[in-house]
């Protein structure tokens, strides 16, 4: 019966080792700066294109599901309010995290599988190098610096989403629409939604890395992991938003 | 069964090796065991190697031979017993020290481990960047790699990527990556696995020609028999600029054999090729 339980238990183990580790070497000479831009274009700029269109989309929807829903109460001037208030919150962090979850937790999980499996891993450890400092930190910086923005990019795109369909659909000028959305968002809705992105961030990054790392079995182990890092990450992200969100209702 | 113990007394009465007994091994595993999960991939392995010794080291796949050599360089840690290099204990030493005894070793992976985002400029130079110990300005760092690569025969390859090369030239890369830094111990995972006849010959000339310019001490894992016999029973000539026959006393080889993570022959050519094991003789009618 514990036998069954051992893999798992050291696995979380092995991942907060790693944490650990990488928390410790954050302000930790070498910082290897050129690493940390090469991935904020790789997850930042990259992620630019899937980013807005989920943005846009979601918006687009939840202007017209609210609008549909605040017609009982003839309230369709809330629109913006709406809109603003589930992208802000929930949307925007959740899908944008999502996103660069399918696109960079498997991304890091499958560069340095591959790396681990053709022996590259050990050879920087052989040659000179900390792979935490030169691989895992790098993409850490860049995930928590670059989630946050493409979190307020996917937002704002969102708002435009649900300005379309208002403008468009609804009859509502775009004064109504935008007032309505901006004065609607409080100080704090921004923090949490901005706190959202860098606490995912973490969970897309570690977890990516913890599994590349982790890569043991050729090329079939390389897939392997990279799908365990997208589950995972996508996982623990909607986990961590319930505790956010938690904390946040409680404030 | 283990032929052959590792004390000193006993190297001495084979009359083939010949130690000062005050002489420091460059390489020296106690009872060393390594585990992984229910596999046990080194099980109490105990041999030592000397200055300007050769070592080959041969067995089936998944024997032990990599985790041998990478416990060697610290990247696996023992479960159980203790690994000295160059005379430091190294078995419980923390990483930033590890990168010094590492900086005097170098190390041809099996899978090549060149890193496939580097040019093969940067590839060779990245100890001479990276290690603590080796760091050099680039004027140096570029004059070095040029000279490994020119002892490879590849100098013309500075700018290209390793998928742009052979697997046999990405070998070559690899050990000039590996001698570089001129290190003293150089270790070489199964250098020929996968290459022709002839290219395999390169790379063994290529081994020895360093072990002799240099007179480095050097361990060579392979499953091939004949790799094994240049390694022995051959020397770098300087003048004809090839490999000529010598004497097995002159080229300082002994035999290792693992199976199944147990060492099961120590010894010389001669005490391999008289060895009774099935086992063990399964390496030894190989060659031609
Ligand atoms: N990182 C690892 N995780 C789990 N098992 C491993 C690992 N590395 C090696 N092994 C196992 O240890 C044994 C010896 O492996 P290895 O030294 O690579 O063999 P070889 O002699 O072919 O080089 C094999 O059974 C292998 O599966
Ligand atoms: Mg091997």
């Amino acid at each position: 019966m514990l036998d069954i339980l051992k893999p798992p238990v050291l696995a979380v183990q092995e991942f907060f080792l790693l944490a650990g580790r990488t928390f410790r070497n954050l302000f930790r000479r070498p910082h290897y700066a050129a690493d940390i831009f090469l991935q904020m274009d790789i997850i930042g700029v990259g992620s630019l294109p899937i980013v807005s269109l989920i943005g846009f989309f979601s918006g687009a929807v939840m202007g017209m599901q609210m609008s549909k829903a605040l017609q009982q109460y003839g309230a369709v001037g809330q629109t913006g309010q709406l809109v603003a208030l589930t992208m802000v919150r929930e949307l925007g962090p959740v899908l944008t995290a999502i996103a660069v979850a399918g696109r960079n937790a498997a991304g890091m999980a499958s560069e340095l599988g591959s790396m681990k499996v053709t022996e590259q891993i050990d050879a920087m450890r052989a040659l000179g190098t900390d792979p935490v400092q030169k691989l895992v930190k790098p993409r850490l910086i860049a995930t928590a610096t670059v989630l946050p923005l493409l979190t307020i990019i996917a937002d704002f795109v969102g708002l435009l989403g649900g300005f379309v369909i208002a403008y468009f659909f609804l009859n509502l000028s775009s004064a109504q629409y935008w007032n309505n959305a901006w004065q609607s968002l409080e100080y704090r809705d921004v923090t949490f939604g901005l706190l959202k992105p860098f606490v995912f961030a973490f969970a897309i990054a570690l977890v990516g890395c913890y599994y590349g790392l982790a890569t043991t079995g050729g090329t079939q182990g390389v897939g392997r992991s990279t799908t365990q890092a997208v589950v995972t990450s996508i996982i623990l992200i909607f986990i961590l938003n319930l505790f956010i969100t938690r904390i946040y209702v409680s404030l | 069964m283990r032929e052959q113990g590792t004390a000193l007394a006993e190297l001495e009465r084979e009359g083939t090796v010949v130690e000062r007994p005050d002489e420091q091994p460059v390489l020296r595993f106690e009872h060393v065991t390594v585990s992984f999960d229910e596999i046990r991939a080194l099980d109490d392995v105990s041999f030592q190697v000397y200055a300007g010794e050769s070592r080959v080291i041969l067995g089936a796949a998944g024997s032990g031979k990599t985790v041998l050599l990478k416990t060697a360089l610290g990247l696996i840690k023992p479960d159980r017993g203790r690994v000295w290099v160059f005379g430091q204990d190294i078995t419980e030493m923390p990483e930033e020290e590890l990168f010094h005894i590492r900086a005097r070793i170098g190390v041809l992976f099996q899978e090549g481990g060149l890193f496939d985002s580097l040019t093969i400029e940067e590839n060779v130079g990245y100890p001479l960047e990276n290690q603590p110990s080796l760091r050099c300005p680039p004027e140096e760092r570029r004059r070095r790699v040029v000279e490994a690569l020119r002892f490879v025969e590849l100098e013309h390859t500075l700018d290209k990527y390793p998928s742009e090369l052979s697997g046999g030239m990405r070998r070559r890369v690899g050990i000039a990556r590996a001698i570089v830094a001129e290190p003293e111990l150089v270790l070489y995972d199964s250098p020929t696995a996968g290459l022709d006849p002839i290219t395999a010959y390169t790379i063994i000339a290529l081994i020895v020609k360093e072990r002799d310019l240099r007179n480095i001490t050097t361990i060579m894992v392979t499953h091939r028999y004949q790799d094994a016999h240049f390694l022995a029973n051959f020397r770098w000539d300087p003048q004809s600029g090839r490999l000529a026959p010598a004497p097995p006393e002159a080229t300082r080889t002994r035999f290792l054999v693992l199976r199944e993570g147990r060492l099961v022959f120590e010894g010389t050519r001669a005490e391999l090729e008289a060895a009774s094991d099935p086992y063990v003789r399964k390496f030894i009618r190989r060659e031609q």
